[in-house]
């Protein structure tokens, strides 16, 4: 392999790039815009959840529960009667209905123990299974301070004191933003390294290469350095100048460690672009392998719902991807401030894995063009 | 053709009028002002060099380039305005330069005339009877199944014009029809055009060519250079004028002084016959097979250094496998070749260095100018860095380019492409040049000047050049020549030698002669010899009622038609996108977990009683923990944490069960990992209710029953999916997701794709209206993404075990409407792209976001905020995951869902009209 052959089939691969204006704009626009509004978008913990009440007591009590809702949290409860109660779940219109029933402060003073009934809309996935947390352990705060004025104290003096660290206020918006970032690092790198491949033999240029003094191994890690450094670029300024600079989501560790993470990352998705592009016989099916690749990697990596809650198999199975790995990485390294002596794991891997997918790319390349 | 029929000058108004029309790309000025009337009911040529702007004038006269300055007349009507352009381009067909651009190569020969019928709104006999005319007429009929991209150049180009026929138009259009195409096959293809003319006087054919020798029998020429008509007039009034006795010397006459005198006639410098000595080429019976097929059949082959050495035949004879094998980019199925005494090693690198290969098809860059081309180049053969820029004003000057070193290729006409190509195959001066017809589309001065430096390389520096080509002049010039047909060598000879050896007059005639032979030999049933009778056409259907409808059906199912059989001819992709999405589903459906379980969680318990241990076995006995190794201190907590390993932390303090005892005051303190703000709330909920659990015990234990007086419950009932299952929850929202990505995708590329590879012209010039191509074209995704909803809908059911509980009508509808809008939507994103790579990219960005985070899958509609909010309240998946979760969980039907159906309904024509409005009529 010879170093200038490699620089100039990747320079002439930024060329390019260059003359394909929609492109870049699509790239400004993924690594500004897009990771901008999907962190902003993201509530905040729980955000204005509609909630209504039924207050079939309306008794100084009930008053005082329903007053305890209020925005950010909730949004101001409706005040709706039994029967509307079920239409309007039906509708969607509301996540929670607390239904107080009759005479529940008289019931709870008298020690006879009433219920409350809270029905949540169980397909609202996340919203559904904090928020009903939350709506309890308010309805119980205001009622034992309700109960407290009327009786002695009878609870224990131990407090919970809850500290989230890295991130205190649980704000989504900085986790949305990174994670936004790593889902563009492997799409467009996927997305660039292979597209370029297919495009040279669209075009027949890939022939012309072929009978040069040029090897297929030149031609793979000329595509592969030169769309990495561009998404390492990108990235590189979405971190400092989107997230870190506007929307001001504090990085607790190394950005120069993260990068170099990064460019691993770059070398084994890059890598993966070009054994797609090996699989795909022309763009329309590359676009559909794309998409069947692209979604198990951003779902199933740990970046959108938690890794330890997925299927062991699935858990184990996603070792393989280098998605996991990253994200690993990138929340250890940006939010918990890690250093590498906490990582190199996560680095061991996803140098392992690139390499696996590089040697394995190249063969199926080579192969290809026999 | 050689009718004087129309210098009569019987036709008076002329079928097309230029009036001071100007055209730039770029600072490039193709047309500069050209005005110009165009006899009308006969044969009109331009003529030129390339790059005078012959291309740009007849894509303007077509009204497949919007017009800029100036005002063209044709058909009686100005073509700037757009109803008389929808009016007149019926009458009008255009077939533009490059092989079979606008043809789809994965349809078959009847199926592309069948597609051009269709547009043309002929009934199903009508049809019929044309097409089965038209390809026996051009001797296509035996290959009417075979798929367009298979075809020979000369058979592409027969296929193209019987797509242009299809329709009787009064004015046919044709860009270079003969460039790359063998002299049989001209032949043939000049005598259709010919048979046609008689038929149809009336009809105006105006072609462009390079080839003088066929303008020579054109009624009317108008000679071009520099964006500028030189002259205009007959033939023999051209001759007349200049004075000269052939058209090539009569343009080179009318050319301005300056030009003039770099030309100069080649000079053919014999080759000194002791130079046989060492072999540059040697082939031994090299074969190659495709399949059943033989493209190449035991071919041998000597080419002595320093030799130019031709090699000829008709289109799809196996030239180009045969040189293919030659530089090794094709391994040969039998036989062995050797270049300089090396065998032919595909790895072996250094070979490489001594041969130039210059490909049929523009094989360069075209997103590099000129100047980078060559510089890379140079590069990547290793020249020394200080020589490159010398080395590249040489080539430049020698092969004409320094005018256009900072154009890009794609802005340039096919003959200064094919002179950049010759140049890069030179750059590094090889001692073997492979040649594959270097000089298609090539203007006779350019020719003649490359032919120059061809024998200066081959006399003076003895490189061995190995050519092919399809003009009988460049053949002439060769030491010897082979004549190629259906895979086997006929002879080989030197050009002098096989015109005698035929009894010939010229060469062409020894060509025609051999392959005659040879097709007679070959295949009894020989397409007959066209136009030897003129088969009775029928009258045109008298005043054709042509129909101006704004929106044809019959148009718009020609385009579903035909993107039905690509999509059918294509089955991976079709297969890609049901298989595909059903495996996705199942591992989004299986991966993906909304009940945060198997948390882990240590403790630092600093007290060390059973009150402390018993507070954490509360915490390590819930299903939702997973209990690690306690902490030893402050540090071991901080390591942990920081490297993700515990997503929560206790400490208890010292003294902790004394001060319960006591009822004193005591904090129990907790650390959440909050890197991933979901899991830390649901670990902050979990913790806070074990936390009252504990306390509720413990104060039971301690305080008897003064501690159930406050006590009340909360009786919480998860709705819609009691177990509170994920899966139940998941399914119905992952069908949404999936409808949107994968039909977007499909739809986007299926246009952007038609704009890359050329067949977009077909839109630009035949009457077909935007609306009616993008619809025709969504039909068929559409129809595929229908299938796939039932087949997600039965994998949810069958698989997932989801109860669907409400109305399957409400949940169809419902899906057909999403995937209109889906399609729709891609549609939309491919009018603004031009690239397929951005297509791809610019879908899966503009729908994977807004589709996961913005549509309410994971956070609901109602509770985000900022632009995001805005994207999630409009997007079509949000209310179709509002529809899909109703009818799965909530029982619904179309009634109580109407509030999702009214914007579901539509999101499909918004998209539409916009992407209608955006697409592109005319290029430019």
């Amino acid at each position: 392999m010879r170093a200038s052959t490699v620089f100039h089939l990747g320079v002439k691969e930024l060329r390019g790039l260059l003359r394909d204006p929609m492109l870049l704009i699509l790239i400004a626009y993924a690594f500004t815009l897009s990771v901008y509004t999907g962190a902003t978008a993201l509530p905040e913990t729980l955000n204005k959840a509609p909630i209504a009440i039924v207050d079939e007591d309306s008794s100084p009590l009930s008053v005082r529960v329903t007053s305890a809702f209020y925005p950010p949290y909730f949004v101001a409860p409706k005040v709706i009667t039994k029967s509307e109660m079920d239409q309007r779940m039906d509708a969607g219109l509301d996540a929670f209905a607390l239904d107080i029933p009759a005479n529940f402060q008289r019931d709870l003073l008298a020690g006879r123990a009433p219920a409350i009934q809270l029905n949540v809309d169980a397909t609202r996935m996340t919203q559904a299974f904090s928020g009903a947390g939350y709506v309890q352990s308010i309805v119980s705060e205001e009622v034992a301070a309700f109960a407290d004025r009327y009786r002695s104290s009878a609870a224990l003096p131990v407090d919970l004191t809850l500290r989230a660290r890295f991130n205190p206020e649980l704000n989504k918006g900085w986790f949305g933003a990174v994670m936004n970032v790593i889902n563009n690092v492997t799409m467009l790198s996927i997305v660039l390294a292979g597209a370029a491949l297919i495009r040279e033999r669209e075009h027949g240029t890939i022939e012309h290469l072929l009978v040069m003094p040029i090897t297929p191994a030149e031609i793979m890690v000329s595509k592969v350095w030169s769309m990495s450094l561009v998404v390492l670029l990108a990235s590189a300024f979405s971190i400092v100048v989107v997230v870190q600079g506007v929307l001001r989501v504090p990085i607790e560790g190394s950005i120069a460690l993260f990068m170099l993470g990064t460019a691993l990352q770059l070398f084994a998705t890059t890598s993966m672009g070009v054994f797609l592009a090996t699989l795909a016989g022309s763009m329309p099916q590359f676009g559909l392998l794309l998409m069947l690749v692209l979604l198990p990697l951003q779902v199933l990596s740990g970046g959108t719902t938690p890794r330890e809650s997925m299927p062991e198999i699935v858990q184990t199975l996603m070792l393989a991807a280098p998605n996991t790995h990253f994200v690993m990485l990138a929340q250890a390294v940006l939010y918990r401030g890690a250093g590498f002596d906490v990582v190199w794991p996560q680095f061991l891997a996803l140098f392992a894995i690139g390499v696996a997918l590089f040697a394995f790319s190249l063969g199926r390349f080579r192969k290809s063009l026999a | 053709m050689t009718s004087a029929s129309a210098a009569q000058g019987g036709n008076a108004t002329p079928v097309a009028r230029l009036d001071r029309v100007s055209l730039s790309y770029g600072a490039t000025r193709a047309l500069d002002g050209v005005t110009l009337d165009i006899p009308a009911g006969c044969m009109a040529g331009l003529i030129g060099p390339d790059g005078v702007g012959k291309s740009s004038l007849l894509s303007l006269l077509a009204g497949a380039h919007a017009i800029r300055e100036g005002r063209i007349e044709a058909l009686g009507g100005d073509m700037a305005d757009v109803r008389h352009r929808r009016d007149a381009c019926p009458r009008i067909a255009y077939m533009p330069q490059g092989l079979g651009k606008n043809l789809y190569p994965t349809l078959s020969v009847f199926e592309n005339v069948d597609f051009f019928g269709r547009l043309f709104g002929h009934s199903a006999d009508e049809r019929r009877r044309r097409i089965a005319n038209l390809l026996e007429r051009t001797g296509l009929g035996p290959f009417a199944g075979r798929p367009a991209g298979k075809l020979s150049g000369g058979m592409k180009q027969k296929l193209g014009l019987c797509c242009a026929l299809i329709h009787d138009p009064d004015l046919l259009i044709l860009d270079e029809p003969t460039t790359g195409v063998d002299p049989l096959s001209r032949r043939q293809f000049w005598d259709l055009i010919d048979a046609i003319r008689a038929e149809r006087p009336g009809m105006s054919v105006l072609v462009a060519t390079a080839y003088m020798e066929e303008a020579a029998r054109f009624d009317w020429l108008a000679a071009m250079d520099d964006g500028r008509v030189l002259a205009t007039g007959s033939p023999a009034e051209l001759l007349a004028r200049a004075s000269a006795a052939t058209l090539d010397a009569a343009f080179i006459a009318l050319l301005p002084p300056e030009k003039r005198e770099g030309y100069r006639p080649v000079e053919i410098v014999p080759r000194e016959a002791d130079a046989r000595s060492t072999l540059a080429i040697e082939a031994d019976g090299l074969t190659m097979r495709f399949g059943d097929f033989m493209a190449v059949d035991h071919v041998d082959l000597r080419v002595s250094e320093g030799e130019i050495f031709g090699f000829l035949g008709s289109n799809g004879c196996g030239k180009t496998t045969t040189m293919k094998m030659l530089t090794g980019l094709l391994p040969a199925s039998e036989g062995r070749a050797r270049l300089f005494g090396r065998e032919v090693d595909p790895r072996d690198i250094e070979t490489r260095r001594n041969v130039g290969y210059m490909s049929q098809a523009f094989s360069l860059y075209s997103e590099l100018t000129v100047r980078q081309n060559l510089e890379l180049h140079a590069r990547l053969f290793s020249l020394p860095e200080a020589t490159i820029p010398a080395r590249v004003e040489e080539s430049a000057r020698r092969f004409d380019l320094a005018d256009v070193l900072d154009a890009l290729p794609d802005a340039l006409p096919l003959g200064v492409r094919q002179r950049l190509s010759l140049a890069v195959a030179l750059i590094h001066g090889p001692k073997l040049l492979i040649l594959d017809e270097p000089t298609s589309g090539v203007d006779p001065v350019a020719r003649d000047a490359l032919w120059r430096v061809l024998i200066e390389l081959a006399r003076r520096d003895r490189v061995t050049i190995f050519i092919s080509t399809h003009f009988m002049n460049e053949a002439e010039r060769c030491d010897r020549i082979s004549l190629m047909h259906a895979g086997k060598v006929l002879i080989t000879d030197t050009p002098a030698g096989i015109t005698a050896r035929r009894g010939a007059a010229t060469l062409e005639d020894a060509f025609v002669a051999y392959l005659e032979e040879a097709i007679a030999d070959g295949a009894p049933a020989a397409p007959p010899a066209p136009a030897t009778v003129a088969a009775p056409t029928p009258e045109r259907p008298a005043a054709p009622e042509r129909r101006r409808l704004l929106f044809d059906h019959r148009r718009m199912l020609s385009y579903t038609r035909r993107e039905a059989l690509e999509l059918r001819r294509d089955p991976i992709r079709a297969t890609l996108a049901m298989v595909g999405s059903m495996l996705l589903m199942l591992v989004i459906g299986y991966g993906v977990n909304m009940d945060v379980e198997n948390l882990s969680f240590a403790i630092l318990d600093r007290d060390g009683t059973t009150t402390s241990r018993d507070y954490a076995l509360d915490i390590a006995g819930s299903r939702y923990f997973d209990v690690k190794p306690p902490i030893a201190d402050y540090d071991d907590l901080d390591r942990r944490m920081r490297a993700g390993e515990l997503s929560l932390a206790i400490e208890i303090p010292p003294g902790f069960a004394e001060d319960v005892a006591r009822g004193r005051n005591v904090a129990i303190a907790a650390w959440i990992d909050g890197a991933m703000p979901t899991r830390a709330e649901t670990v902050r909920g979990y913790v806070q209710g074990l936390h009252a659990h504990w306390l509720t015990e413990k104060a039971r234990a301690l305080l008897g029953a003064r501690a159930a007086a406050a006590a009340f419950s909360v009786e919480t009932r998860y709705r819609y999916n009691p177990n509170v299952a994920s899966l139940v929850a998941i399914a119905p929202a992952v069908i949404p997701l999936l409808l949107m990505l994968i039909p977007a995708m499909l739809a986007a590329l299926s246009v952007v794709r038609e704009k890359e590879l050329g067949s977009i012209v077909n839109l630009y010039v035949t009457p077909v209206t935007r609306l009616e191509f993008l619809v025709g074209k969504q039909i068929p995704y559409v129809a595929l993404a229908m299938l796939n909803v039932l087949l997600l809908w039965l994998v949810a059911i069958l698989i997932f075990r989801v109860p669907f509980t409400g109305s399957f009508f409400a949940f169809v509808s419902a899906g057909l409407l999403y995937v209109m809008a889906s399609t729709a939507l891609g549609l939309l994103i491919s009018t603004f792209m031009e690239s397929q790579i951005a297509a791809i990219f610019g879908t899966a960005v503009l729908t994977i976001v807004p589709a996961v985070q913005f549509s309410g899958m994971i956070d609901p509609v109602s509770s985000l905020q900022g632009f995001g909010a805005v994207i999630g309240q409009i997007y079509p998946t949000t209310h179709f995951m509002t529809i899909a979760r109703g009818t799965f969980s909530k029982a619904l039907d179309v009634h109580d869902l109407r509030g999702s159906f009214l914007p579901l309904a539509l999101a499909a024509p918004i998209l539409l009209a916009l992407s209608a409005t955006l697409l592109k009529k005319q290029a430019g």
